[in-house]
C-alpha cells in the first residue's frame, strides 16, 4: 500500500491544496466530458481548485484509482478527503449539498 | 468496448441479491449507461462507500470495458 511512491505525491497534493480535482486534461481544456462537468460545477460554485491532469502522468492515473479505491476519473478531494466522482459531484451540486459542504469546509466564501 | 446491460445487472445482483437495478443505455452505443441501484446493503454507508460496493460488484470492469456508468444508489424506502 504505502510502498507506492505515487501515494506520497497524492497525499502531498491533497494536503497542500484545499480542493484538488484529478481529471483528464486541464481545467481550461478538459479532455473528457465527465471531467468537463466536474470543472463546470466547481467553477459555478466559485471554487478555487487545482486540476491535476492524469493523462500526462500514467503513474498518477493508476495510482489515484488505487489510492481512493475508485475506478474512474474525475475524482474530487477537499481538504485531503475524497468526496467522490462526477456522479456524486452532480448529485451533491443539484441538491445544494456540495455548496454547503464547501462552505462548511471554508474553501469557498459564503455568499 | 461494449458491455451488455444484462451482464451489468447480473453482476450487481450477484453481489447484492436484494438489489433493485434499473439500467438505461444513454447513448444507444452499448457503452454509456446509467444505473439506479436500490439495496439494503447501502444502509449506514455514505455515497462514496455505496458506489464502491457497486464498483466492486462489477469486478474491475468499471473504468475498463465499461467506460461510463452514471451511478445512483439508494436504500429501499
Amino acid at each position: 500500500m504505502s510502498d507506492n511512491p505515487v501515494f506520497d505525491q497524492i497525499r502531498q497534493e491533497t494536503s497542500d491544496n484545499d480542493i484538488v480535482l484529478f481529471m483528464k486534461g486541464s481545467p481550461s481544456f478538459p479532455q473528457c466530458g465527465f471531467s468537463a462537468m466536474a470543472v463546470e460545477i466547481l467553477n459555478r460554485l466559485g471554487a478555487d481548485f487545482k486540476g491535476i491532469d492524469v493523462l500526462s502522468d500514467p503513474a498518477i492515473r493508476n495510482g489515484i484509482k488505487e489510492f481512493s479505491d475508485w475506478p474512474t476519473i474525475p475524482q474530487l478531494y477537499v481538504k485531503g478527503e475524497f468526496v467522490g466522482g462526477c456522479d456524486i459531484m452532480r448529485e451533491m451540486y443539484q441538491s445544494g449539498e456540495l455548496e454547503s459542504f464547501l462552505k462548511e469546509k471554508g474553501v469557498v466564501e459564503a455568499a | 468496448m461494449a458491455m451488455d446491460p444484462v451482464e451489468i445487472e447480473r453482476l450487481i445482483k450477484e453481489a447484492l441479491p436484494d438489489a433493485v437495478v434499473e439500467i438505461r443505455d444513454l447513448a444507444g452505443d452499448g457503452d454509456h449507461y446509467a444505473a439506479n441501484v436500490v439495496s439494503k446493503a447501502f444502509e449506514g454507508k455514505n455515497r462514496v462507500q455505496q458506489h464502491q460496493i457497486v464498483y466492486k460488484a462489477l469486478k474491475g470492469r468499471m473504468g475498463g470495458e465499461l467506460h461510463a456508468l452514471a451511478l445512483q444508489t439508494s436504500t429501499p424506502a
